[in-house]
Order: C-alpha cells, then structure tokens, then sequence
C-alpha cells in the first residue's frame, strides 16, 4: 500500500445510507452520520478500495 | 486512484433510481471496468436490456443502447449484431426478465452460440413490478404471489445457460466486487455467447419479505454462499451443501452464429 494519506470523497447528493462501505470497510473508516456515510478515522485508511468497489451509488471515492 | 467511472455514464444520470443497497449499481460498476479494460469504443458498443429494475442500466451508460420489451432483450440484440457483426454487443437484465417472460430468447441465443455477452443481475424475483416469484426464487422464498411460500423449484442459470449452448458461462457476486469485472471481461473477449450470472440482492422486495433485517446481511449470505469453483474442488459435497460455485463454470470453442450466417451469404450469392 501507498505511505501516502487517502483522500477519500464521498459525493452526499448521490448517497443513498444503504451502510454497505462502513459495514465492509476493514479498519473501520467510515460512518453513518445521519443519513449518509461520512468518514471517521482517515488515518487509518490502507487505501483497500473495498469501499470504493462496494458503493453501487457511485458516491465515494478514494483517492 | 479512484476510478472514473463518469466518463462512461449520460451526463446528468445520477443518482440512478435503483433503491439504497440493490446491487444493480455494483454490478454497473463492474461492467463500466470491464469495458475500460477492455478499450471498448462507445460508439461500436450496444447495451441492450428488456424490462425491470436491472433493466434500467442502459439508460446510465454513454453508449449505443437499447432499452426494450419485456424479456426480450436477446431478440433485439441478436438484430443489432446480425446487421453489424464487429459491434461489440452487450445484454443486461434481471431473472425474471432473462429467465421467465424471456426464457425462450435466451435458451436460442445460447443454442445459436451468437456473439454476445448477457449479463444477468439475479436477486431472485420481479424487483420492479410488486416482488412476484421468478423462477429463480428459491423454494419455500416469499414473494407478493407465494405468500405460504414458493412451491417451485429455481432454476440454476448457469446450468441451463450451459445445457442450452452457451460457450462462455460464468458467475459472479454483487458483494465480490472485484471479480465483477473479470468475468465480465473475460465473457465479452470469448467469441460465442458468453453468459455472467450475478447473485445480486434486492432488500426492498425480496430481503423485507424473507426475514433479511438489513442489506448488510444479504451482503453476507452472498459471502458466505460462494465458492470459487477451484476451492470447491477440495471440498466435500458435505462442506458444499447450500452453497453455489462462483467464477468460470464453462469454456468452450463452437462455430458462432455471425460467422455462420456470413457463410450461408456467401452460399447464396454463388
Ligand atoms: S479504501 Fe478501504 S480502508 Fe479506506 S475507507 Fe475504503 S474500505 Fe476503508
Ligand atoms: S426493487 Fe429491488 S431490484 Fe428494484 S431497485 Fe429496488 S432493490 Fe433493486
């Protein structure tokens, strides 16, 4: 993996709350803040692109 | 890099109207890989679907794109690719659509072996039209027309798509993401008619019906159902009781439609 921090976008107009990339993200990024998923702890992103493949919204992306 | 995916879809598009959590949108995003990999041009490039919320996808991408009758997506698209062979021609849509309304379509196309690639999103019911059973809900499942519980028995598409000719059978999963695009690929480079079965989920008229608390945890039935037809070989049919086999299914080499049709021009003309 990259040494260099993730940049992770997520677009809120196209979020749609279904959970998926929180629920699959293997360090815990990511959360729910009300009704769209937002990011937690970017630090700890290993850049997996779980969250990214898993979105069927088209609502992040991780760069 | 985060992957863009925007140049491929209609500007304007989305968000798309599939409902929070269907893996219809996880399964465009393979297929828009899948292309990109591949090079394909938007312009020698058909996606062709028939009716239902699977079917809805043409309607996103930036491509030659056909949106049709119910089920008949293979009948449109077999048109498409007689009057121009070096498309690449792409068919999309859900069991219901693929396997019941359209059942006769798609066994022909497999038979003819005609160079296309179908990619079939199967959640196991009628999304679209009010959760009625298709013939890949699973026996005992509920659906808005087997409220005691489906009787029938559900069709395995990738046998039948095997049994009915088909020279490229694959399947796929909406939470294996990754693997999407590889079959798809894979499907579209074989010259015949390829066929990619997706265990996809519907959480709004299949999942509510049969006890799933959340997408997340038809998400993980989709995990813990798939075996990689390479592990299963070292398993036993005990370990592989109620589990499906996922990745290349079938491969094989057959004279294809396009290029037999070409011969019996040239037949004619003599
Ligand atoms: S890229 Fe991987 S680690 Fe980073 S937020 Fe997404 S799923 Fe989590
Ligand atoms: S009804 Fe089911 S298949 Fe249709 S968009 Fe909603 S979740 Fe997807």
């Amino acid at each position: 993996m990259e040494k260099t921090p993730a940049n992770i976008e997520i677009i809120e107009k196209y979020c749609k709350g279904c959970h998926i990339c929180v629920e699959f993200c293997p360090t815990k990024v990511l959360e729910m803040k009300g009704f769209v998923a937002s990011v937690k702890n970017l630090e700890a992103c290993i850049k997996c692109m779980q969250c990214e493949l898993r979105c069927p919204d088209f609502a992040i992306k991780v760069s | 890099m985060a992957f863009d995916y925007d140049k491929y879809i209609r500007p304007g598009k989305l968000p798309h109207i599939w409902c929070p959590g269907c893996g219809h949108g996880i399964v465009m995003k393979g297929l828009i890989r899948a292309i990109d990999t591949l090079g394909l041009q938007k312009d020698n490039t058909a996606i062709v679907s028939g009716i239902g919320c699977a079917s809805r996808l043409p309607g996103y991408m930036d491509f030659c794109t056909l949106h049709t009758a119910h089920g008949r997506a293979a009948a449109f698209a077999t048109g498409v690719k007689m009057a121009k062979p070096e498309m690449n021609v792409i068919l999309v849509g859900g069991d219901g659509d693929g396997t019941a309304i359209g059942g006769n379509h798609f066994i022909h196309a497999c038979r003819r072996n005609i160079d296309m690639t179908y990619i079939i999103m199967n959640n196991n019911i009628y999304g679209m039209t009010g959760g009625q059973f298709s013939p890949c809900t699973p026996t005992g499942a509920k659906a808005s027309t087997t409220v005691y519980g489906n009787p029938d028995p559900a069709f395995d598409v990738a046998k039948l798509a095997i049994g009915a000719g088909a020279t490229f059978v694959a399947r796929g999963t909406a939470y294996h993401a990754t693997q999407i695009d590889k079959l798809i690929a894979e499907a579209i480079q074989h010259k015949g008619f390829s066929v990619v079965e997706i265990l996809d989920d519907c959480p709004t008229t299949y999942g509510r019906r049969n006890k799933f608390k959340s997408v997340i945890e038809m998400m993980n039935r989709l995990k813990d159902i798939a075996v990689p037809v390479k592990a299963a070989e070292k398993m036993t049919a005990e370990q592989l009781e109620g589990k499906i086999l996922t990745g290349v299914l079938y491969k094989e080499e057959r004279p294809n439609y396009t290029d037999e049709y070409a011969k019996v021009i040239e037949r004619a003309k003599k």
